[in-house]
């Protein structure tokens, strides 16, 4: 253990530890831009590139890197003598001398970690000016906008693509005044290996990167009287939209969201989790399938957007694996044009599917060529939750005060098994408890897989069923994916099933969620929420949910039937692996 | 002479060289720069074929030669004009002397003239500054260089 003062306050910590922690040990807050710490994710940005958390340190001639600087024994440190404010505040000014001043329209306007932190350090005037940087705005992505002008260079994305998604795709480029964080070449994000995962959004202090805001395409669609507009909500929305609206996190907000929407003007207000359940009616016949014909294992759950992204670029000799099953959301928006159209006898050229997604890579999903029918987009416009947090404020709704509604039916029942897919092992656990009924024919008694449950990067099972011990894992994260994917590439382990999802911890830590800032209790919080739904659901198997039973008999007829493989299921292509 | 294409065999030299490194990540410098001599330029398709090979990102690649002065990823000519504007060579009017190759270069400083002759760059100390200014030649230099002295320089690289 060490010991040092802080601020003339005694503390003890362990060896290595930064002055940052030590500090916040005793409750005082330094200041922080570029530092960035997910523990949890394996995770730590640290370059101390930004200078904001300088401290005084007895005997040392410069000021040091709080974030960076390991403590001393019998160290004295100053965090906020009128020597180390005086710097942070030349640091902040020089920072903002080069960073546009049009907070007012920025997307990231009161959300935005540059501009709290100047209020907190009271910057009133700029002393510095200078030239601006030109970078021209990637818009070539249709999940993610990246505006350079806006970078303060603390390189958080950079650690996060590289480092925790191993999608490698952004590094830092040029030097001195130029420095900017680009692909190789500075190629158009479209043209890159970049999966959409939008985890460098979820990172980003400011608005160098953020999501492609389609809030104005929906409001526009909603007001148009020859559309006949629909909405989805993915299972993870529900346990972060609270947070926009000063909720605690972990509040299930899923009764006010549907009112909300319904508010808006949707003309019916539908659940992702319905396509969940239906999802895991395919996905659960076509893993007894291989099972049962020595078909190709492990099968590979297919619901993430990012993931399956990540796949056909990566592993592109390894695309016979992943199981076919289109995502919930895009069998969502090809139920909703097909079946859904002709109950409703509306025309599906004139439906628009609207999804709410705790994601950004939905985005791009839904703009994949091969999600349509005859041209017909499954999915037409995809929002995120944070969209949503500003579509209800526009909308001016008190949602603390918005009564708890329903869904519509008959897509919006759903069971237990479906809400958990927004939290990582939920779909594997959707799956196994269908599974395991429809192998052995007999209940399932136990339904919670809790080996398959929590935050850690890759969890593993035996599970069995009917007398064969299947072996399964989960990876969230792609770093951890890639790790999976090279053991079962090199024939060194072996899984009868695999489910990975692109974010740490599943989509309750989407790209498109309310920002964490790198505290990961609220993703913990956000996944119980999900369970608990699930524990209070009545119906908790995916195949018990009476409209998915009505929608075999009505119009797919059974699983894997040749319609359900028309609708439902898709193919994957080859993509260059930088 | 150093190729402007990416021919087969200087690909397989390449490749030759990049196989003897156990750690590719601390090679990646030496590989450019062995990159940079056998075709004359980094081109994105030479940079992709590094990045492939020694399995490192191709941003990563492209950050170090984004990085460095001494990288280059557009054809230069074959007489590489570089003109020392380190502090000592500055003071002692190497601005001049720089101005004078573009006014009779007919080109500007980082360009290259389009019959591939000629590449004019500015670059930091060479370490050299009692020859201040110092002008580099492909491997000749020239040192105490004035603005008179650039017609000279011309003809003499020429011939």
């Amino acid at each position: 253990m060490i010991n040092l003062t802080i601020n003339g306050i005694a503390v003890e910590v362990p060896e290595g530890t930064t002055i940052l922690e030590a500090a916040k040990k005793l409750d005082i807050n330094i200041p922080t831009l570029c530092h960035l710490n997910l523990h949890d994710f394996k995770m730590v940005n640290q370059g101390a590139s930004c200078r904001v958390c300088v401290v005084e340190v007895t005997g040392r001639r410069t000021l040091a890197p709080a974030c960076a600087t390991p403590v001393a024994p019998g160290m004295e440190v100053k965090t906020h003598s009128p020597r180390t404010i005086n710097a942070r505040r030349t640091v902040m000014e020089l920072i903002l001398s080069n960073h546009p001043k049009n907070c007012l329209t920025c997307p990231k306007n009161v959300n935005c970690e540059l501009q709290a932190l100047a209020a907190e350090l009271s910057i009133h005037d700029i002393r510095y000016t200078g030239e601006m940087s030109q970078h021209r705005r990637d818009t070539s992505s249709p999940a993610l906008v990246k505006d350079m002008n806006k970078c303060v260079l603390c390189r958080r994305c950079e650690t996060m693509c590289n480092q925790v998604q191993t999608v490698n795709v952004l590094s830092g480029l040029n030097r001195g005044f130029e420095t900017v964080v680009g692909p190789a070449f500075n190629m158009p994000l479209a043209d890159t290996a970049c999966v959409s995962c939008g985890q460098c959004v979820a990172v980003c202090p400011t608005a160098a990167l953020s999501e492609v805001d389609n809030v104005a395409k929906v409001w526009q669609a909603l007001n148009d009287p020859d559309k006949y507009v629909i909405v989805q909500t993915a299972p993870a929305v529900r346990a972060a939209l609270g947070e926009g609206f000063g909720l605690p996190a972990g509040t299930s907000v899923t009764g006010k969201m549907a009112a909300a929407l319904r508010r808006f003007g949707f003309k019916k207000v539908f659940d992702t989790d319905f396509a969940a359940d239906l999802t895991i009616m395919e996905e659960a016949t076509e893993l007894l399938g291989r099972l049962k014909n020595n078909g190709k294992l492990p099968i590979l759950t297919s619901c993430c957007p990012g993931w399956v992204k990540f796949l056909e670029h990566q592993f592109s000799d390894m695309l016979d694996i992943p199981s076919t099953c289109k995502s919930p959301q895009q069998m969502f928006g090809a139920i909703a044009k097909t079946y859904l159209a002709k109950k409703l006898n509306v025309d599906p050229s004139k439906m628009v599917v609207v999804s709410v997604m705790p994601c950004i890579a939905k985005k791009f999903e839904a703009g994949r060529a091969e999600m349509n029918q005859e041209g017909n987009p499954d999915v037409d416009l995809v929002i995120s939750t944070r969209e949503l947090v500003k579509m209800i404020r526009e909308a001016g709704l008190n949602f603390d005060t918005l009564p708890d509604e329903d869904f519509d039916d008959p897509l919006g029942e759903s069971t237990g098994a479906a809400v958990i897919f927004g939290a990582s092992g939920g779909v594997l656990e959707a799956a196994l408890r269908t599974a395991y009924e429809w192998a052995t024919g007999k209940t399932l008694e136990k339904v919670d897989f809790v080996a398959l449950r929590g935050l850690q990067g890759i969890k593993e099972a035996e599970i069995d069923v009917a007398g064969t011990k299947l072996k399964v894992a989960v990876a969230s994260g792609l770093g951890n994916a890639r790790h999976l994917l090279e053991g079962i590439r090199s024939g060194k382990s072996q899984y009868h099933a695999i489910e990975i999802m692109a974010c740490p911890g599943g989509c309750i830590d989407g790209g498109g969620q309310p920002f964490h800032r790198g505290d990961i209790e609220i993703l913990k919080k956000r996944t119980q929420a999900l369970f608990t739904e699930d524990q209070n659901k009545p119906l908790r198997k995916s195949h018990e949910n009476p409209h998915i039973k009505k929608l075999y008999a009505e119009f797919l007829k059974e699983p894997n039937s040749e319609l359900s493989h028309h609708l439902l299921h898709t193919k994957y292509v080859k993509r260059q692996k930088m | 002479m150093a190729e402007t294409q990416m021919s087969a065999d200087g690909l397989k030299s390449l490749a030759r060289y990049m196989d003897q490194f156990e750690d590719k990540e601390s090679a990646i410098i030496k590989v450019l720069y062995e990159a940079q001599h056998i075709f004359g330029y980094l081109s994105n398709d030479v940079m992709l074929f590094i990045a492939e090979k020694m399995d490192i990102p191709a941003a990563k690649i492209f950050g170090v030669v984004s990085f460095y002065s001494y990288f280059t990823t557009t054809p230069r000519g074959r007489c590489q004009i570089k003109a020392c504007m380190g502090t000592a060579c500055f003071v002692r009017g190497s601005e001049k002397v720089v101005s004078e190759f573009e006014k009779q270069l007919n080109i500007k400083r980082g360009q290259t003239s389009d019959d591939l002759k000629y590449s004019l760059d500015v670059l930091r100390c060479v370490g050299a500054c009692g020859l201040a200014p110092v002008i580099v030649v492909n491997d000749k230099v020239y040192g105490k260089a004035t603005a008179a002295d650039v017609s000279k320089i011309i003809n003499e690289i020429q011939g």
